[in-house]
């Protein structure tokens, strides 16, 4: 069996894999977000009656988990392998351990198991069943049928799959220290991002800007709050992204009390409702091909 | 007779409710099945990771036929009345009885249902019964109108080894399932419980919880053993891990030893916690705490094509990385003193409307103290270690793995020199955790413990969040157990509204000075323990706006732990009438006082004379009752001496005055059975009484004053119990 030897060998194998089932394969969202679930891709299709299917690699940003390139597996900056399939197939849990199985980790030698691990994001005011899957006791994958976004019933419901890459490639290249890793055959994954990891922990710990962040949340806010009376759903979630990663950031400098934490949580979650009251109301990616 | 079996096989249904599905299950189908006169022989469920089954014996091929019969309106009575009868019974006018029940003649409707075979009532049945399941947590997916815990994929439903029809979840019945998610390949044809079984376990599935639980412990015991070790026993887990694996398969892993000089509790934590696997110890050793042994068991869902070796080379991987973790915590939070964390509680909220947590461990420091006053102990040990049982939440160990809250306060404490009985109160003041969890036993352990639940109960109920229904999101009713079980296991007496009242004077008094001032100055003089004291005294009777509001929550909150303790006593097998008969004389907040009351009056009621004295009360209170009804009055107050005539009642008088006094004088004493052991000796008056005095004689006079009489009865008896909520 052909064992996916490098991070990128394991990009390629995924993208290759649900292309086949069927994927539109998308490349990451250019806006920064903590999870591949916030891109609209996942978050606005996972709503409304329109059939849905999609893969893609979202670079994930979370702020206070920098460690300044020193924690063996804690990053500020990783990636995430995100597909959504919309209805759910009846086979998607076969169709997923194809994947496993297409990536070298023969399922005759591994212990896999389905973990019960229902999943919530209260930024987003979402929420599913699922578990997460297990490989030998290492958490390779979060699986979640969705029931609602944006407080919204999903309708059809939709199969979220979420591997983390970064954890994925440690474990099939045996690897204990993620910038050990192969990023392909040449460079090693430390050579790419740990003086990202470096800088970034420097400048989410300790350089932000607060007032600089505070303000450009209550800019993203009110931006958002505008296209949302405009009628554009894209756009105003766009916004709605930016005000939660600048909220992160406010977060992992320090500067938000635990009682306004919960506040802000809660002002992010109206936009996303906003926004995706928004997209319910609009064509929801319809389109007639213009010449036949 | 016919056999039914049936099977629900979905995607992987949580651990957790896997075993109460089975029973919800059994009695739904039971429910239904009765509900349509279908009697059986036998029942049995099984639940695993992906199926639950039902397995009933000897049910009947079909329903008996059975004969109703109806009683319609009278002949001649209005046509709408005689239709409606007629419409609702499914007859004729000419197919209907005529009966005569002496008053005239009526209509009998004799409605005869020929009973269907079993087979399509369970077609009928099924859906709506299985629609019924109460999942702690269900779903939709595509296709299935109704709720699941997971995704259905099949449902196998034979009677006798034919299918019953039906559709459920959009799946339709059948005789196809199928086995293990890797070790089996395939449809798997089944007719009867027999075949089912056995090629269910060639597919490797073991359908049974209990046999899967067996063979884990077994085999884990025997490898454990091989190896001159043991398990550390825990059930919870067996069970867990019994609901993730169709076919357990024990494996054995090691701990790498960088990480064995951590304490094993938190080693032991991470494994459970994050990765489910069971610590081993020594086989000679009786300690659980003291030795933990560098192997783990496991237990995979998989014959291994190696043997295993892959699964646990991958184990102990993912352990290391947990284990990396923890032990850089415990190696950072060591270089501060526990002490210095509890300026860092400033940071977390305990509730919005009560304070951070930095305020709830003055307060609960505060309260210890005064407990330790009141309970005779060291107030000053309490009050170190009511200051302190909360600080090791701001330590990133106990962020990480927050079950170690306690156990690393506990070792900061220690490794910090605090005194003993403050690091093992620290480490014990959440006690009790649960029903199988003792409460602590040690005087401070004891004073903080109580501090602790007394002062979330109170304020959070101040703050609102008293429980409602299945709300409890706080986990009052818990603390309010938790109490209850702390007082009467180690027989505490105490007079409840003084702490649950401190409480409130704690939070308000001095508020202008620092919590640091404040409790300095309660050590220092003891003012502040005075101070709650006056301050209780001064306010018992005032009705002042916030005073009255404290109050209330007082008395409320009182009623709530009188409402636990019924529940608490009654699962310990005494007798809710008893209970309540105790508990409605109210104004009592000494519990090991109300326990006892309780206690001697089911042993008072076990013996002749209280059975007797019993029967006597309740003619006396009817007899007394109809009178008042009859005469629109009460009965209430002192029969005239000079009005007695026949010896009966005179003799019945006289052991009355006396056995008041008495019972009255042993209640003093707190002397129960001895108080019920003076009433027992009513009863040789009582009966003699009504053998042969009558009450209502056309004497009003006279009448009135047996009346009276009576009513004493009543009073006397009430002063241990209200003997009228006495059922049986």
């Amino acid at each position: 069996m052909h064992k996916a030897r490098t991070l990128q060998d394991l990009i390629l194998t995924l993208q290759a894999y649900w292309a086949r089932q069927g994927c539109v394969i998308l490349q990451p969202y250019d806006v920064e977000m903590g999870a591949g679930t916030f891109h609209p891709a996942t978050t606005l299709r996972a709503l409304g009656p329109r059939p849905w299917r999609a893969a893609y690699v979202q670079p994930s940003r979370r702020p206070s988990d920098g460690r300044y390139g020193e924690n063996p597996n804690r990053l500020q900056h990783y990636y995430q392998f995100q597909v959504i399939l919309k209805p759910a197939p009846k086979d998607v849990l076969d169709l997923y351990l194809g994947s496993v199985r297409e990536i070298g980790l023969d399922l005759a030698v591994h212990d896999i198991r389905f973990v019960e691990d229902d999943w919530e994001s209260p930024t987003l005011g979402a929420w599913g069943l699922g578990w997460e899957v297990w490989c030998d006791g290492m958490e390779i994958t979060q699986f979640t049928y969705f029931q609602q976004v944006g407080g919204f019933d999903c309708d059809p419901v939709s199969a979220e799959i979420t591997y983390g890459l970064e954890r994925l490639a440690m474990y099939v290249q045996d690897v204990e220290f993620v910038y050990d890793l192969a990023y392909n055959d040449r460079f090693r994954y430390g050579e790419v991002f740990h003086q990202s990891e470096r800088e970034f922990s420097t400048y989410n710990f300790e350089k932000s800007d607060s007032e600089m962040l505070f303000r450009h949340f209550a800019d993203a806010e009110k931006e958002c709050k505008a296209l949302v009376a405009a009628n554009l759903a894209l756009p105003a979630y766009d916004q709605c992204i930016k005000a939660s990663h600048c909220f992160n950031l406010l977060d992992a400098r320090g500067v938000i009390s635990v009682t306004e934490r919960a506040a802000y949580i809660g002002r992010v979650r109206a936009l996303a409702k906003a926004c995706c009251e928004t997209w319910l109301a609009s064509p929801m990616g319809e389109y007639a091909p213009r010449y036949g | 007779m016919p056999e039914l079996l049936l099977e629900l096989f979905s995607e992987e249904i949580p651990a957790r409710m896997q075993a109460q599905a089975a029973k919800d299950l059994e009695r739904l189908v039971v429910g239904s099945l009765s509900d349509r006169g279908l009697l059986f022989d036998g029942i049995k469920t099984f639940s695993g990771p992906r199926r639950l089954t039902l397995v009933i014996a000897g049910l009947p091929a079909q329903q008996k036929d059975v004969e109703e019969e109806r009683k319609g309106p009278r002949i001649g009575a209005p046509e709408k009345a005689i239709e409606g009868f007629l419409r609702s019974a499914g007859v004729t006018l000419d197919q209907c009885a005529k009966e005569n029940d002496g008053k005239g003649q009526y209509y009998v409707a004799r409605i005869k249902r020929v009973g269907r075979p079993t087979a399509d009532v369970l077609a009928e049945i099924l859906p709506e019964t299985l629609a019924k399941l109460p999942w702690p947590k269900s779903m939709r997916w595509p296709g299935s109108p109704v709720r699941w815990v997971r995704p259905l994929h099949a449902v196998v439903c034979a009677l006798d080894g034919e299918v019953v029809p039906f559709t459920f979840a959009g799946v339709e019945s059948g005789r196809t399932t199928y086995g293990h998610r890797i070790l089996s390949k395939g449809e798997i044809e089944v007719r009867r419980y027999e075949d089912y079984a056995k090629k269910l376990h060639d597919a490797h599935v073991v359908l049974s919880a209990g046999e899967r639980r067996g063979i884990i412990l077994n085999d884990m015991k025997q490898k454990a053993f091989a190896l001159g070790l043991d398990w550390i026993d825990d059930q919870g887990l067996l069970d867990e891990v019994s609901g993730l694996a169709e076919w357990p398969v024990v494996l054995f892993g090691k701990i790498d030893d960088a990480f064995m000089d951590v304490p094993g509790e938190i080693l032991q934590t991470a494994m459970r916690t994050h990765q489910k696997y069971f610590s081993l110890k020594p086989a000679e050793s009786a300690n659980e705490r003291s030795a933990l042994s560098n192997r783990f068991a496991f237990v995979s869902n998989m014959i291994a094509a190696d043997g295993g070796a892959e699964i646990v080379a991958g184990n102990e991987r993912v352990l290391r990385a947990r284990l990396s973790d923890a032990k850089f915590f415990w190696d950072q939070d060591r270089k501060r003193r526990l002490e210095s964390r509890v300026a860092d509680l400033k940071k977390s909220i305990f509730h919005a409307k009560a304070g951070t947590m930095h305020d709830r461990a003055y307060r609960v420091a505060l309260l210890a103290m005064m407990l330790a006053d009141l309970l005779g102990c060291d107030i000053v040990k309490a009050e170190r270690a009511g200051l302190l049982a909360k600080a090791d939440l701001a330590s990133g160990i106990v962020g990480e793995f927050p079950e170690l809250q306690g156990v690393m306060g506990y070792f900061f404490a220690r490794n910090d020199g605090e005194d003993d009985d403050v690091s093992l109160a620290v480490r014990d003041h959440y006690k009790p955790l649960g029903p199988g969890d003792s409460a602590p036993e040690t005087p401070i352990s004891i004073a903080v413990a109580l501090a602790d639940k007394i002062d979330s109960l109170v304020t959070l109920w101040r703050a609102g969040e008293k429980p409602t229904g299945s709300k409890d999101p706080f986990a009052l009713r818990r603390a309010g157990l938790g109490i209850i079980r702390i007082i009467l296991e180690n027989k505490l007496r105490l007079a409840l509204a003084i702490p649950l009242r401190a409480v409130m004077v704690i939070s308000q008094a001095h508020a202008e000075r620092s919590w640091d001032e404040r409790l300095s100055g309660a050590l220092s003089s003891r003012t502040l323990l005075k101070g709650i004291a006056d301050d209780l005294a001064a306010t018992a009777g005032k009705s002042d706006g916030a005073t009255q509001g404290d109050l209330e929550v007082v008395a409320d909150v009182l009623d709530f732990l009188a409402d636990r303790l019924k529940v608490a006593l009654r699962d310990k097998g005494a007798r809710h009438d008893l209970i309540d008969a105790v508990f409605s004389l109210g104004g009592e907040d000494d519990l090991v006082r109300l326990v006892a009351r309780v206690d001697a009056l089911q042993a008072f009621l076990k013996t002749e004379d209280g059975a007797n004295l019993l029967v006597g009360y309740r003619r006396a209170v009817n007899i007394v009752k109809a009178e008042e009804k009859k005469d629109k009055t009460t009965y209430e107050g002192e029969p005239d001496p000079k009005l007695l005539q026949a010896p009966e009642e005179i003799a019945l008088f006289k052991e009355m005055a006396e056995a008041r006094e008495l019972i009255a004088a042993e209640l003093a004493h707190e002397r129960f059975t001895e108080a019920m052991t003076v009433m027992a000796r009513l009863r040789g008056p009582v009966d003699a009484f009504f053998d042969k005095v009558t009450v209502n004689v056309p004497d009003a006079k006279l009448r009135q004053n047996r009346l009276l009489l009576l009513s004493r009865l009543r009073a006397s008896l009430h002063a241990v119990a209200d003997f009228s909520k006495i059922e049986g």
